[in-house]
């Protein structure tokens, strides 16, 4: 298993044929695998970039942040961060479902997933709500006018959220579509590597949200 | 954790990881969850920051190494993902030592 893709080319060969379908294009699982990752990479620098702006600014306005981590709700951060934790596990846990071939179990697990998405983006609009209703718009006026650090950590805290917020909606929306391959066949327990992929997207959602939760919420 | 190992795969794809396995990690990232939460209640001074960012970074790699699969896939991936993530720790590192001696 550890042994290198790449050396293995007889072993990859036979699967490349096995996996080519009656007039169909071949499929090659690696690949498809590797390029997931590489698109992974750009969503990881991506957020990377914002990630080393906010750790610039709070270097250079530690009071503001501080203050501003207290005006933000600890518990809803800390139930979407349970509620994304537990939507991780069922996509996982979906992986095995289908390669065990038990796809009603597989499909409720991914129903699960895409509910905890909406219910994760749920506590989001109360939460922006709760901004808004003190007037912290993105780019209003009242914004701009608060003191330099905070009108930045609320245009990081709304531009990351947000952000990250997208991808919820997004990798939501690509589980929903899978679900769909499932049920028509096209994803199966043999030739299941769209389903794995799907997952790899989720759980980076996830991973980027382990990182906002601390360092927005917990910082007072 | 053998019943990680318990389903082995003939095939290059590796292994399905057991419902059992995948449940105790989500176990321990909950944990986690909720130690980071504790730590933040505590006044540590500058080691609060450094405890959140290691805990985040426990969690980070529980997800990666056995949501994402990646203990299980070749030496190809892995070495990507380092890369990456070497990369990442590269422009974060260089970015502080201009940052950090410009005040």
């Amino acid at each position: 298993m550890d042994k290198s893709g790449l050396m293995d080319n007889t072993g990859l060969m036979a699967e490349h044929a096995a996996a080519t379908p009656p007039g169909g294009h071949p499929k090659d699982y690696h690949a498809a695998k590797m390029g997931m990752w590489l698109f992974l990479f750009t969503e990881i620098l991506l957020f990377g970039g914002l990630f080393l702006l906010y750790a610039s600014y709070r270097h250079r306005f530690p009071q503001a942040f501080h203050a501003g981590g207290q005006t933000l709700d600890v518990f809803l951060g800390g139930l979407n961060t349970v509620v994304l934790i537990t939507s991780s596990l069922t996509v996982a846990l979906s992986i095995t479902a289908l390669r065990r071939g038990e796809l009603t179990r597989c499909l409720w697990l991914l129903s699960f997933t895409i509910a905890c998405a909406g219910a994760f983006m749920v506590n989001k609009t109360i939460e922006w709500l709760a901004k808004f209703h003190h007037g912290l718009i993105p780019g209003s006026e009242h914004m701009f006018g608060l003191p330099e650090g905070q009108s930045i950590f609320y245009g990081l805290y709304f531009a990351m959220t947000g952000l990250h917020g997208i991808h919820v909606i997004i990798g939501a929306s690509v589980l929903g579509w899978v679900m769909l391959l499932i049920r028509q066949g096209k994803v199966t327990a043999e030739d299941y590597v769209v389903l794995e992929n799907a997952g790899l997207y989720w759980h980076i959602v996830d991973l980027v949200w382990i990182y906002l939760f601390p360092l927005f919420y917990l910082i007072s | 954790m053998t019943d990680a190992h318990e389903v082995p795969h003939s095939e290059d794809q590796g292994h399905a990881l057991s419902y059992r396995f995948l449940t105790l990690v989500w176990l321990g990232l909950l944990c986690l969850t909720a130690l980071t939460i504790g730590a933040a209640e505590v006044d540590l001074g500058y080691l609060n920051v450094v405890a959140a960012l290691g805990i985040a970074s426990v969690k980070a790699c529980l997800v990666i190494f056995f949501f994402m699969h990646l203990k299980y896939e070749n030496r190809l991936i892995k070495g990507m993902v380092l890369t990456a993530f070497v990369i990442l720790a590269i422009a974060i590192g260089l970015t502080f030592v201009d940052v950090g001696y410009r005040y």
